[in-house]
C-alpha cells in the first residue's frame, strides 16, 4: 500500500470537517474522491499534504507515519498536489512556476524535465516567460500540474482540476490525467464532476459530511443506484 | 541658486540611499510575513555603533564591518526565532506589536551595552571634498552610494537568479503554493529577518562617518525606511528604493530652504498622506490581493 488513511480527523475550530476517514491509494492506481461542495474533499488533500492540522488518526506513505511530518518533507517524499484554485504563483513566469515545482529536487535533470512537460502542454511553452498569472484558468490549471509533476509525484493529488472550466477544456483535462495514469503516475483525483472522475478511475470514494459513504470500483460506483441519484443527475 | 540645490540633492540622495535600504528591509519580511517589523532601524543602529566600537578598540574596519554585520544579522534571525516565531498563530497586528516592543527592548539593551554617547567612524576614504558644480561632495556620500547600488544589484540577483530567493518571492506571492511545492516558509521568514537585519547594518555602517549614531538613532531611520516602503507600497521593492530616495530629497530640500526643524517631519507628512490618499503608494498593488 502507497498511501493508508485510517480515522482522519481534522477540525476548523469546534467544526469537524473530518469524522474518521479510511482510504487507501495503491501504487500506479487512479483513485478518485467524489461529493458535494462542502464535503471535506480539500480538507482531506490539504491534511494529506501536511497544510492542514489533523485532530486524529494517522496517515501513513509507503508504510511510515507521516503525520506529523512538515509540508515540505511530504514533497521531498512525492506527495505533490495540484491544489483547488490552481494556485499559481501570479507575478512569475511560467517557468519559475515550473522550476519551483522541482524546489525539493536538485541536479541537472530539471532542464530534461521542464522540456517534457513543454512536450505535454505546448501552451506552456509558447507562454513560458509571460506572468503565470495572464493565463486563462485552462492554462493555468495546466500550470498547476506541470509543476506539481516537476516534483517527481509518487502520488499526484488532483484537487477539482475541471473546476470552473469550459466543457472542451474539461475533456481536455480529463484526458492528460488519463494519459498521466498509462505512465504509470499514481493519481488521487478530487472531483465534483463525478462521472468523468469515476469513469477513468479504478476506484472510488463518496464522502459526504466528513465521513465516506461508499466505496467501490469505478465502474461499480456508476451504476450505483444511490451514486446515480446523488451525484450523476440521473 | 543651482549649487546650494544641488547641495541639497547630495545630501538628500545620501540619506535616501539608506532609507531606501531600511524600506527594501521593511519590504523583504513584509512579503513573506505580511508583518511590518519596527525594530528595522534598530538593525541600522546595531551596525553603526558595533562597527564604530570595535574600530575604536583597534580593529581592522573591514573586520569590524564583517562582525557587525553578522552581529546584526544574528540578532535579526534571534528576533525572529524568540520573539515572532513563538506568536506565529497570533494576528499580525500582535505580532507587529511584539517588533515594536523588541524595538524598545534593543534601544535599552544598547543603551546598557554602549551609552548614550553619540559615536562615530573615520571616513572611509579621507575627508577631502569634491567639487562638482559649486556643490560639495563628501567622498563618503560616494560610498554610501556605491554600497546600496551593490546591494541593491546583489538582491536583484539573489531574488531573481537564486532558487532560494525564487522560493522567498513565490512565498509572498502565494504562502500555500510555496508550502505545495516543498519550500520551507519558516526557513524562509528567517531568512527574511537576517536579511533585513543585514541589510540595516550595511547601511548603519556607511552612514556612520556622515551622520554619527547612538542608541537612539534606530528610531528616526526606522521611521523614514517605514515611510520610504509605504510610499513606494508596501512589499515592493524597487517602490521601497524610489521611496527611499524621495524621502530623502524631500527632507534635504525642505531643510535647506524652509528650515532645519522640519526636517523630521517630512517622513511623518508623506506616511500620513499615504495613508490617507493612496493606501497602496506609488507602485503597489490594490490592497486585497496581497492578503
Ligand atoms: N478555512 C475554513 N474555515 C472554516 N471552515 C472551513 C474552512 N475551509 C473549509 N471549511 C468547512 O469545512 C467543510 C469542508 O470544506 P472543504 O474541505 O473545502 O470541502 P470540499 O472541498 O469538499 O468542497 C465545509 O463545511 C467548509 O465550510
Ligand atoms: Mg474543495
Amino acid at each position: 500500500m502507497l498511501l493508508e488513511i485510517s480515522g482522519l480527523t481534522s477540525h476548523y475550530g469546534r467544526i469537524q470537517a473530518l469524522k474518521g476517514i479510511d482510504l487507501q491509494i495503491r501504487e500506479g492506481e487512479l483513485v478518485a474522491l467524489v461529493g458535494a461542495n462542502g464535503a471535506g474533499k480539500t480538507t482531506l488533500l490539504r491534511c494529506m499534504s501536511g497544510v492542514q492540522p489533523i485532530t486524529g488518526g494517522t496517515i501513513k506513505f509507503d508504510g511510515k507515519d507521516i503525520s506529523k511530518m512538515s509540508p515540505e518533507h511530504r514533497v521531498g517524499l512525492g506527495i505533490c498536489q495540484s491544489p483547488e484554485g490552481r494556485q499559481v504563483f501570479g507575478p512569475m513566469s511560467v517557468e519559475d512556476n515550473l522550476r519551483l515545482g522541482a524546489y525539493r529536487r536538485h541536479g541537472p535533470n530539471i532542464k530534461a524535465d521542464m522540456d517534457r512537460m513543454y512536450e505535454m502542454f505546448p501552451i506552456l511553452h509558447k507562454k513560458r516567460e509571460l506572468p503565470a498569472g495572464t493565463l486563462s484558468g485552462g492554462q493555468q490549471q495546466m500550470l498547476a500540474i506541470a509543476r506539481a509533476l516537476m516534483g517527481h509525484p509518487r502520488v499526484l493529488l488532483l484537487d477539482e482540476p475541471s473546476m470552473g472550466l469550459a466543457p472542451l477544456l474539461v475533456a481536455e483535462i480529463f484526458k492528460i490525467v488519463e494519459a498521466l495514469k498509462e505512465n504509470g503516475t499514481t493519481i488521487f483525483l478530487v472531483e465534483q464532476n463525478a462521472y468523468a472522475a469515476l469513469a477513468i478511475a479504478d476506484r472510488g470514494y463518496v464522502l459526504e459530511t466528513g465521513s465516506v459513504v461508499l466505496s467501490d470500483d469505478g465502474a461499480k460506483l456508476l451504476t450505483n443506484e444511490k451514486v446515480k441519484e446523488a451525484y450523476l443527475g440521473l | 541658486m543651482f549649487a546650494a540645490f544641488l547641495q541639497y540633492l547630495f545630501s538628500g540622495l545620501t540619506s535616501g540611499a539608506i532609507y531606501a535600504l531600511a524600506g527594501l528591509g521593511f519590504a523583504i519580511i513584509y512579503n513573506s510575513s505580511h508583518v511590518i517589523n519596527f525594530a528595522q532601524g534598530e538593525f541600522i543602529m546595531i551596525g553603526g555603533m558595533a562597527t564604530a566600537t570595535m574600530v575604536a578598540a583597534g580593529l581592522p574596519l573591514p573586520l569590524a564591518i564583517a562582525l557587525s554585520m553578522l552581529a546584526s544579522m544574528m540578532v535579526g534571525v534571534a528576533l525572529e526565532k524568540f520573539a515572532i516565531e513563538p506568536a506565529r498563530n497570533s494576528d499580525v497586528v500582535t505580532i507587529i506589536i511584539i517588533t515594536i516592543g523588541a524595538s524598545i527592548f534593543l534601544r535599552g539593551a544598547a543603551q546598557i551595552l554602549w551609552d548614550k554617547e553619540f559615536h562615530s567612524l573615520p571616513a572611509f576614504s579621507g575627508e577631502t571634498p569634491i567639487g562638482v558644480f559649486g556643490a560639495t561632495l563628501m567622498p563618503q556620500s560616494l560610498w554610501v552610494f556605491g554600497v546600496s547600488g551593490a546591494v541593491i544589484v546583489a538582491l536583484w540577483w539573489f531574488f531573481n537568479r537564486t532558487m532560494f530567493g525564487k522560493a522567498m518571492l513565490g512565498t509572498s506571492h502565494n504562502r500555500l503554493a510555496a508550502q505545495l511545492v516543498g519550500v520551507g516558509v519558516k526557513k524562509v521568514l528567517l531568512a527574511s529577518f537576517a536579511l533585513s537585519a543585514l541589510l540595516g547594518a550595511v547601511g548603519g555602517v556607511v552612514v556612520t562617518p556622515i551622520t554619527f549614531t547612538n542608541y537612539e538613532a534606530g528610531i528616526m531611520l526606522g521611521l523614514k525606511g517605514f515611510s520610504a516602503a509605504v510610499l513606494g507600497g508596501l512589499g515592493n521593492g524597487g517602490g521601497a528604493i524610489v521611496g527611499g530616495l524621495i524621502v530623502g530629497i524631500a527632507e534635504a530640500l525642505a531643510s535647506g530652504y524652509l528650515s532645519s526643524a522640519y526636517k523630521d517631519a517630512i517622513a511623518f507628512i508623506i506616511i500620513l498622506f499615504v495613508l490617507f490618499f493612496m493606501p497602496n503608494g506609488l507602485f503597489g498593488k490594490r490592497g486585497t490581493d496581497r492578503v
